[in-house]
């Protein structure tokens, strides 16, 4: 595997009035409780290490106080660390002086808030434009790259309304244009969606997924909704008191979770709709594969359960788009992942 | 013993006579070596003051009145306003206080100007640091609670009587909403918005200019507005020391129980600063009409 495009190694955050006196407490083993309680300080983020990969969407999931969003703003440095590292395409983030960080955040990185913080003295379209717009980009190109972003978020129309006339939906597609239009590689999501209704929630996953399709960014996508993470994650991570649990694809969590943090977490999902051929697939080592129903690896599995409950087949042949073979699952060991 | 319970351990009375008078000296040494100094310094603001006075008396009314209610419709959009200021001067232009009128609306729209040249910086750098803060309150607090008189005297023994002295005097007693209000303006703007504009890479400048004073303008215009208010109300008392308008008629007929002049002079006070504190009011509340809107 190629240089993740962002690197975060042996990460603490501890809130308070004397953090690197309180690091010795953690290092030597003092949990979140104990922390606040003995020592008045807040852990935050706990020796957090995080491969990202370029042109993929993690997702970082945990209930509220698990530090998911003070984790994604040591990205772009919004928070100081107390100790450790992050790293963007080799470059370390925590050693940039002001006028780096700056460029760096106006160049590679782009925001969407929770709750959009968007300018209410600003149109859409002056919101749209704020990140060129302070990088001091002509006018004219800025506006043309603002009002194509615009359109495809869907707010063609809308341009010179004021945030406060728009619904909580279309404040958040503005907020994703805003991001998009800076054009950065990375895209840091804090519960962007979460203040949303669900249909409109699952209306911007839908916009999110095929946007990505095309424009191949590196996402980091906070969530504390298991269903929204499975939906959209190509790797997840979760997170409780600050320290990363687990950090996986999404079947790994939903089949193997590690501790019984993540296993409450995982207990009600249904299984079939998040798992695909590839995830549970074994490899083809001189089986009879004979008669085996061909199904292509990136289906789910409620996709082809019909399929197979009517034909009754012994194994499942998994295939690429090519049609190539790439391994196989017996119906037996589908039965049990599926009972489990 | 009895002696120190019943009676404070007070200055013995020569002593104290001699600390006022060392007090008075010196503060008096220090006047008649710095003042022409400090009259040279406040040159271009008598200039100012003047230019508006002479502009507003020597303008024909119907002018002055086109422009007044062509700026009150500007600023407020409402005809009742504009019809409401119309009827007001023409009180004031009957009952002939045009010239005194015109010149405490000067002397107004000098120590306005003056409070915002100096208000607006000292509160963003109050909101910037809590130590600015904690030192510029103090001081805040002693502008507004000491009698406006106690401070007349060392600025007329300063610069004498005039229209100077009475510009200060207005200023540091119509300054402090201002800076209190930008202040507090700006440490309210929402977090998350300030947040958006680092994350995108703004610098401190363009943070202050397209963040923080955009939202905090409402509560600045709240500042602007007490500011005139305030300001109305010391121009009696800066009358005292030398200051023309409304004030001085008042003044006399304090003196000299005029009853009628008092009151009608007083009315006009009061309508100038109503008709200010309407316009300014509506002019702030109209820039920012965005925020109250309605879902499409």
């Amino acid at each position: 595997m190629s240089e993740a495009k962002i690197q975060i190694k042996n990460l603490y955050k501890i809130f308070g009035k004397n953090p690197s006196a309180a690091m010795e407490h953690v290092k030597n083993g003092v949990g979140k409780d104990e922390l606040l309680e003995k020592h008045n300080h807040v852990l935050g983020l706990k020796d957090i290490n995080l491969d990202i990969q370029s042109e993929s969407i993690q997702v970082v999931m945990g209930l509220s106080g698990s530090g998911k969003s003070t984790l994604i703003r040591h990205i772009n440095r919004l928070i100081e660390p107390t100790d450790g590292s992050v790293t963007v395409d080799g470059d370390e983030v925590l050693k940039m002086n002001e006028e780096q960080l700056r460029s760096f955040r106006r160049s590679k990185t782009a925001m969407v808030f929770q709750r959009f913080a968007l300018l209410p003295h600003k149109t859409v379209l002056q919101n749209t434009i704020f990140g060129l717009h302070i990088q001091n980009i002509a006018e004219e190109d800025a506006k043309k790259s603002a009002l194509r972003w615009i359109e495809r978020v869907g707010l063609s129309g809308y341009e010179d309304k004021y945030p406060q006339h728009l619904s909580g939906g279309m404040q958040q597609r503005v907020g994703l244009a805003r991001a998009l239009t800076n054009d950065g590689d990375i895209l840091l999501m804090d519960e962007a969606f979460s203040a949303l209704d669900p249909l409109i929630r699952k209306d911007m996953q839908d916009i999110l997924l095929e946007l990505q399709d095309e424009l191949q960014k590196t996402v980091v996508f906070i969530t504390h909704d298991l269903d929204e993470a499975l939906k959209i994650g190509d790797r997840i991570a979760i997170l409780k008191d600050g320290i990363m649990d687990q950090e996986g694809i999404p079947a790994e969590i939903l089949l193997d979770p590690k501790t019984k943090y993540v296993k409450d977490f995982v207990e009600d999902v249904n299984r079939a709709r998040v798992i695909k051929a590839k995830h549970i697939m074994s490899e083809i080592n001189g089986q009879d594969l004979n008669g085996a129903m061909p199904i292509d690896q990136d289906e789910f599995i409620d996709r082809f359960i019909d399929k197979v409950i009517a034909e009754k087949p012994d194994n499942l042949l998994i295939q690429d788009k090519d049609k190539k073979n790439v391994g196989f699952l017996s119906t037996q060991k589908l039965s049990e992942i599926l009972k489990r | 013993m009895s002696n120190f319970l019943t009676e404070f351990p007070e200055m013995p009375n020569k002593q104290f006579r001699e600390f006022k008078k060392g007090v008075d000296a010196s503060y008096k040494d220090f006047a008649r070596e710095w003042g022409d100094f400090i009259d040279a310094m406040f040159e271009p603001l008598l200039k100012m003051l003047v230019f508006f006075e002479k502009t507003l008396i020597a303008t024909p009314w119907p002018i002055f009145m086109i422009v007044l209610l062509g700026l009150t419709y500007w600023g407020s959009r409402s005809y009742k306003l504009v019809i409401g200021t119309f009827l007001a001067f023409v009180f004031i232009g009957y009952f002939r206080m045009w010239d005194e009128t015109m010149s405490t609306i000067a002397i107004i729209l000098t120590s306005v100007i003056m409070s915002v040249v100096i208000g607006l910086p000292t509160g963003i750098a109050m909101s910037r640091s809590d130590r600015t803060q904690s030192i510029v309150t103090p001081i805040l607090d002693i502008m507004q609670t000491m009698p406006p008189f106690v401070y007349l005297i060392p600025i007329v023994m300063l610069m004498g009587i005039g229209k100077i002295p009475g510009l200060i005097a207005v200023v540091i007693y119509a300054i402090p909403p201002l800076i209190r209000l930008t202040n507090l303006g700006i440490r309210e703007v929402d977090k998350e918005a300030l947040e958006a504009a680092d994350a995108f890479g703004a610098t401190k400048k363009q943070k202050l200019y397209q963040v923080q004073l955009p939202l905090a303008l409402p509560t600045i215009f709240a500042g602007i507005n007490q500011t005139i208010m305030m300001a109305l109300a010391m121009v009696i008392i800066a009358s005292m020391i030398g200051v023309k308008g409304l004030g001085q008629p008042v003044l006399q007929s304090i003196y000299n129980q005029y009853f009628t002049k008092g009151v009608l002079y007083g009315l006009a006070i009061v309508i100038v600063a109503i008709v200010f504190d309407r316009v300014s009011q509506s002019y702030g509340q109209r820039i920012q009409k965005h925020r109250s809107g309605k879902i499409v």
